[in-house]
């Protein structure tokens, strides 16, 4: 048995106190959970040969505060802002997954104009969680400056979520069977005006990195994943999509209004650390093009539909899923016919993507794990949960 | 050895600012620490603000007018913090860290020649002996990460010494092909004229540049040039700045090296740095930018020049009092400002007056050639012209953090010894055979011309 990560697994703090670490050739040195590039409180346990990584073991439940086993004791109307906790960057995605997977338990279809609102917010959530993916992996790897103009440019999408509902990060926007709100006077301009200011925003950030010899040096092939091992442990999203596999939920199974738009889905070919770049930042152009066409073609109409007050599902269960930025994220509903869920069960992208971790950065450097932690865009809140 | 301390105590003791005297040599030091301490102080200031104004922030903003007392009030806090000594560390050798690396670091400033004769000593080895000692910095690096007894430290340190040693390999032949160009004595910048002086002093290397009516960085173009490149790329590395920043990768070994240090001793690293910083720049305005002359020394030559090129320190600190007044004017009415207001007014004013102070000076020596005002006003322009150049270094060095993400730890060796390395060499051989050859060339044209 030579494999370094299965011993590793078998002991991982294999750290014998009767030798100074000097002597022994490995070193095990914990990362997190408090450091500044473990996005959160992530724990990971490297072994190291110098600077070489054998292997790694990530530790989690720092941040977990049982939001799975809260459902269970509130009505389904209550848990929903429970779910803007998850991935609290993308917000609105999570809201618009619970609320989908409820609307099907119960049978009822929001209604078209609903449907847009949704898919113009969770786009717009999109572009916010990857820019702030952006900032931070770049931090990560040293460049400080995309972080601020980032942030900067960030804060215009949390503007217009203040302006339609309040809130700017665990927004609550959606209920079960629509939207809470009619949009505001203007919302139209002020996304459209947006959109215009973005646009060169992300060329500004692409001009900081994309052709800086450092960044391509510490990107490409850092962190490479197969697509064969991507599809084996049920990695999704931008990681996927960099891999060379064209899978997209918004296309694969569209819900909301995606049906009704025409955007690409941008793949790479490496799957390494740069091409999950590149892909995000096509992924943000390709939103951009989504909301330009979701303003443009808004539909008047009703914004909830006829969800009885209190939600008494029938006995039943469903599984449902989005293209959240990060990845799949589904929510499996077992109800009882009661008003409380019987079980729920989520399937956050990160929690999933971040099992290919370790794959990703054995052999390779420190340095790499940090970039590849960046990359695989983990949010610790929804890994715990 | 003894000789040469004789040598260094006897002489004229009574020659204001003749280098080598022992009475100037003291009075230098002490200008030189206290000065070096409070551009470190500055450094601080200018460099959170001009990175926050890069990144689109405004940097510190709160502690006095535009937080222009935020490094003083760092310093005190910073002397104010518990002086943590971690239990399993060796504490003699984790208190005596620090202390290497800023000795190492003000040592260097001891043959930095910021005039002709504005220096401590002019030794005849001055290059050799500063790249010896800022060698020397990586010891306290490594001591710092071994006694701390710590992980993250450790590999800071390991790494640190790494990048030092091999980036000095590199920096130090770049040193040679500028010295080389000392013993050539042609003026221009393709002219070869027999043996120049050949120095490794550094007063020496700047003289030879006057002499040879040519900045080294434009001798022999493009060799002077990429030496230069070399140094300046490798002196970044040597002070483990970004994009050479691994020791102290924030992201990845949370601090590298300093990561158990706290307080006073955590701020004399600080110090440190930016004191090599300030050093290593000095080096290479000395070697390659014509060190105190200032621009076009023989084209513009003549009393006149002398003035009009005298009146620059004024003038900058006058343009320096005028930002300031104009961010006088720019701030808010408001009550609540008042004394922010009346701080940076007067702050403004004090730099306007020493605008004044500083025109005044060539304006009364002006026409008194050979007295001690008009030496005085020399030796002045002499510093500003240094200083100014160095300052444009520390601003590159800013500039650089914002911009560029840093190499990981392979990357950083193989650009040094593959890349660095082998330009260097080539460029040390280059220059020696066109020193050698452009006489031969010469001597063949004449010939044919004949």
């Amino acid at each position: 048995m030579t494999d370094p990560t299965t011993t590793l697994s078998r002991n991982p703090l294999d750290l014998d106190e009767s030798r100074t670490f000097l002597d022994a050739n490995e070193l095990v040195i914990n990362m997190g959970p408090q450091h500044p590039a473990t996005h959160g409180v992530l724990r990971v346990i490297l072994k190291l040969d110098g600077e070489k990584v054998l292997g790694t073991e990530c530790v989690i439940g720092y941040l977990h505060r049982g939001v799975e086993k809260i459902a269970e004791n509130r009505t389904y109307t209550m848990f929903n802002p429970y779910v803007d906790r998850m991935d609290y960057v993308a917000a609105v995605s999570n809201a618009l997954g619970y609320c989908e997977a409820v609307e099907k338990l119960l049978n009822v279809e929001a209604p078209p104009r609903a449907r847009y609102i949704r898919s113009i917010l969770t786009e717009l959530n999109r572009i916010a969680s990857h820019q702030l993916w952006l900032g931070t992996h770049a931090l990560d790897i040293g460049a400080m400056t995309p972080l601020f103009y980032t942030f900067r440019d960030r804060e215009e999408i949390l503007k217009i979520f203040e302006k339609y509902c309040g809130a700017r990060l665990t927004t609550h926007a959606f209920r079960i069977g629509g939207c809470q709100y009619e949009t505001y006077d203007g919302f139209e301009k002020d996304v459209l005006n947006f959109l215009q200011f973005v646009a060169p925003k992300i060329d500004e950030y692409e001009e900081l990195l994309t052709t800086n010899r450092i960044w391509v040096e510490r990107t490409k092939n850092i962190g490479v994943i197969s697509a064969k091992d991507c599809i084996a442990l049920g990695v999704t999203g931008p990681v996927l999509r960099a891999s060379g596999v064209k899978w997209d939920l918004r296309k694969a199974q569209p819900y909301a209004a995606y049906k009704d738009f025409d955007f690409e889905i941008p793949i790479g070919q490496n799957g390494d650390t740069y091409d999950r770049y590149i892909v995000r930042m096509a992924e943000m152009r390709q939103s951009l093009r989504i909301i330009r066409q979701a303003v443009d073609a808004i539909p008047e109409g009703p914004i909830m539909a006829k969800v009885p007050k209190v939600i008494k599902p029938a006995v039943g269960e469903i599984y449902h899923s989005i293209e959240a930025p990060k990845g799949e994220l589904g929510y499996f509903i077992v109800s009882d016919g009661s008003t409380q869920p019987y079980r729920v069960r989520v399937r956050p992208p990160s929690f999933v993507n971040l099992q290919a971790l370790d794959l990703m950065v054995r052999g390779a450097l420190v340095a790499d794990v940090i970039a590849v932690i960046g990359t695989l865009d983990i949010v610790l809140g929804e890994v715990d949960r | 050895m003894l000789s040469y301390l004789q040598s260094y105590l006897g002489g004229d003791a009574l020659t204001p600012g003749q280098a080598g005297n022992q009475l100037w040599a003291l009075i230098y030091i002490l200008v030189i620490f206290a000065g070096v301490s409070v551009v470190v102080m500055a450094m601080n200031w200018i460099e959170r603000k001009a990175l926050a104004h890069m990144q689109v922030r405004l940097g510190p903003m709160r502690v006095g007018p535009h937080g222009l007392l935020q490094p003083i009030a760092d310093a005190l806090k910073l002397m104010l913090k518990e002086d943590i000594i971690p239990a399993r560390a060796d504490s003699f050798v984790f208190w005596i860290a620090p202390l290497i690396g800023l000795l190492s670091a003000f040592t260097v400033y001891i043959v930095i020649p910021f005039g002709p004769t504005q220096a401590v000593t002019d030794m005849n080895i001055g290059i050799l002996f500063m790249l010896g000692v800022s060698s020397l910095s990586v010891l306290g690096v490594v001591m710092a990460g071994w006694a701390s007894n710590s992980n993250y430290p450790l590999i800071g340190a390991l790494r640190s010494s790494a990048q030092m040693v091999s980036y000095e390999v590199a920096m130090g032949l770049a040193v040679v092909s500028a010295v080389l160009m000392t013993s050539v004595g042609g003026i221009g910048m393709y002219d070869v004229a027999g043996d120049g002086i050949g120095t490794l002093s550094m007063i020496g290397i700047v003289q030879a540049q006057q002499a040879q009516h040519v900045w080294f960085l434009f001798k022999f173009f493009p060799l002077g040039l990429i030496a230069f490149f070399i140094f300046a790329v490798a002196m970044i590395a040597e002070t483990n700045r970004a994009p050479f920043d691994l020791p102290e990768a924030e992201s990845e070994l949370t601090a590298g090296f300093h990561t158990e240090y706290s307080g006073l001793r955590w701020s004399l690293f600080m110090l440190a740095e930016y004191a090599a910083m300030v050093a290593v720049s000095s080096i290479a305005v000395t070697l390659w930018l014509g060190g105190w002359l200032r621009p076009f020394p023989n084209a513009l030559a003549g009393p006149t020049w002398d003035f009009i090129f005298s009146l620059f320190p004024g003038l900058t600190f006058l343009a320096l009092g005028a930002i300031g007044m104009f961010g006088f004017v720019r701030m808010p009415a408001h009550p609540f400002f008042r004394v922010q207001k009346l701080g940076l007014g007067g702050f403004a004013a004090v730099l306007a007056l020493i605008g004044v102070l500083l025109l005044a000076i060539p304006f009364a020596a002006r026409g008194h050639e050979g007295t001690i005002l008009a030496g005085f006003a020399a030796g002045l322009s002499a510093v500003y012209w240094f200083i100014a150049k160095v300052a444009v270094f520390m601003y590159l060095y800013i500039w650089y953090r914002a911009t560029f993400p840093r190499y990981r730890f392979d990357q950083l060796m193989s650009v040094g010894w593959k890349v660095l390395l082998p330009i260097a060499l080539a460029v040390l051989i280059a220059t020696a055979a066109v020193g050698v050859l452009i006489p031969v060339i010469q001597v063949w044209f004449k010939g044919r011309a004949g």
